[in-house]
């Protein structure tokens, strides 16, 4: 993948900014540029402004992988659940500082900033949000985020868009 | 809008088919729909292919006018396009090519579907399989194919009270059916206790819940019905041809435990044909993955919603059921080579509603339905056949 394609997510993976619609309310994550819940669905246009989202949820439902994706295989088994925020919209993210068997609908997690993945020892290293249960030590809204997605190898470090 | 209807049918084997390329399994098929319609290939007007994720799969895209160019038409010119909505692909295809006999644009068209999954590795296919579910919001994060399906199975069983041995059912019935299919990718039996005793994919599925990745093609021939006589003394009329869309994430859906894309295309079919679901004596349903017959059959209407898990362990859609489930075997046994499932679930209709289905033959099949998922349901795609009478 390329560093831009990954890098140009990175308000939204790092810092989980989301969109709302001044129309009727509600709040998209990933941001959306028109509104799918309006009924006179053109008045969303460009009624779509920034919003935060805390990061606070709680697991809507939740599945242990043992067949990993492409640059999880070091994970397994790993937990991939639906989020339901407090804010509404759902995300699809892992679980992580709990022991799979201790994952339920209805846990209380909150969004915490994590390597995702790495793609080989000379690629892209990918950052974003990722899941951990309230009431454990490692919680709080996404911390400290770097610049950017930046390569693994330093020498390609100086040509991350920053 | 003229009638439909479909005048032959063609199918290679499914499964790990590595003697042949994607050319060969390609054309083989549409061979064999061609001869079984009696239909000179002078009087083709075009070819339609669905196809998934060849550019991925075997480095090669622009496949429509390939497979045109190996069926030795080539010098006649024909348009030839692929269409893709991926693991919909193939119904897809069937439902351009159907609106361009309706329109009439075309009289005749061979509407294909084809897939070779097995020359990348496993892990690649699965990668490739995950493409057509969100990358950037669902893959990136780690989700796969199966893992989104899991999400769906989890939440499914909690809000309805299915069990593991709901959805392990399923399999046994696919396996059931696929050993009378001979050009099944599995015709080996399966015990309920061997599914949910099977190595886990993403849980609750395990690897016999899911369909496994194959090689294959399947093709149909379209004409006007007022022209099928000519061609065939059981003309299989398309009562309706009906695509329906949603949110590319599941994360997004406003209910994970429903494919709402199939509630509207099947709302819309049944409507089109004036036909209700309690007219069906034989469905194909897509069943990737364990899960998904149980939420198709209540999204088809034929279940009410959270009753399939129940209703399906009691055999209700077993060998003279209300109706027959996927007795081609389904995507579990009959095999997954993506864009030819949708192709392939007609053509084991038209077999069935033709009375040429041998030992796996539904008594009595006068109208079916076939169903066709991409991703995790962003594409819905339901087909109504019925013999002509």
């Amino acid at each position: 993948m390329s560093i831009a394609r990954f890098w140009r997510e990175t308000p939204r993976r790092y810092n989980l900014g989301g969109s709302k619609c001044t129309e009727c309310g509600t709040i998209y994550f990933p941001p959306r540029a028109v509104c799918p819940a309006c009924t006179r669905h053109r008045q969303s246009i460009e009624k779509m402004v920034p919003f935060q989202l805390s990061g606070s949820g709680e697991v809507l439902s939740y599945t242990v992988v043992h067949e990993a994706a492409e640059g999880f295989e070091m994970q397994v088994p790993y937990v991939i659940a639906l989020v339901k925020t407090d804010e509404g919209p759902v995300l699809t993210g892992q679980v992580v500082d709990v022991e799979p068997d201790r994952v339920a609908i209805g846990l209380k997690v909150h969004a915490t900033f994590r390597k995702l993945r790495e793609e080989g020892k000379a690629g892209v290293i990918h950052y974003g949000y990722k899941f951990a249960p309230v009431d454990e030590p490692d919680r709080g809204p996404p911390s400290g985020p770097p610049a950017a997605a930046v390569p693994a190898s330093s020498g390609a470090r100086d040509r991350a868009p920053a | 809008m003229r009638e439909v209807a479909v005048l032959g049918v063609g199918q290679t084997r499914f499964g790990e088919l590595w003697d042949l390329s994607f050319r060969e399994i390609g054309i083989e098929a549409g061979l064999q729909a061609l001869v079984d319609a009696r239909l000179s290939s002078k009087d083709l007007g075009a070819l339609y292919l669905g196809n998934m994720a060849s550019g991925s799969l075997i480095d090669q895209e622009h496949i429509a006018p390939l497979i045109l160019d190996y069926a030795g038409l080539a010098y006649r010119h024909l348009p030839a396009m692929r269409v893709e909505g991926g693991g919909a692909s193939g119904a897809l295809a069937l439902h351009q090519g159907y609106l361009a006999v309706a329109s009439g644009q075309y009289d005749y068209v061979v509407v294909g579907g084809a897939e070779k999954l097995t020359d990348v590795p496993d892990a690649t296919a699965t990668q490739i399989a995950a493409s057509t579910a969100d990358h950037e919001w669902e893959v990136v994060f780690g989700a796969t194919l199966p893992a989104l399906w899991g999400l769906v199975a989890r939440r499914y069983m909690h809000l309805y009270g299915a069990r593991r041995e709901d959805l392990a059912r399923v399999s046994v019935h696919a396996h059931e059916m696929g050993a009378k299919n001979p050009n099944a990718h599995y015709r080996n039996r399966l015990t309920v206790e061997q599914v949910v005793g099977a190595p886990p994919i993403a849980e609750p599925l395990g690897v016999l819940d899911c369909a496994p990745f194959s090689d294959g093609a399947a093709a149909v021939v379209l004409g006007p019905l007022d022209e099928a006589r000519r061609h065939t003394d059981t003309p299989i009329r398309i009562a309706a041809s009906e695509v329906a869309c949603d949110t590319m994430a599941l994360q997004h859906r406003r209910e994970v435990t429903s494919v709402e894309a199939t509630v509207a295309a099947a709302r819309q079919a049944f409507a089109r044909a004036r036909r209700a679901p309690a007219d069906v004596q034989v469905a194909e349903i897509h069943d990737a993955y364990s899960i998904c017959p149980l939420i198709g059959l209540e999204d088809l209407g034929f279940v009410e919603r959270g009753r399939a898990g129940p209703e399906f362990s009691s055999g209700r859609f077993g060998s003279g059921g209300r109706p027959t489930i996927n007795p081609s075997g389904g995507l579990k046994a009959q095999g997954r080579p993506f864009g030819a499932v949708g192709v392939a679930q007609v053509v084991e209709l038209v077999r069935q509603l033709r009375g040429e289905a041998k030992d796996r033959q539904v008594a009595g099949a006068r109208l079916g339905l076939a169903h066709d998922l991409g991703g995790t349901g962003a594409t819905s795609v339901v087909h109504l056949l019925e013999r002509a009478s």
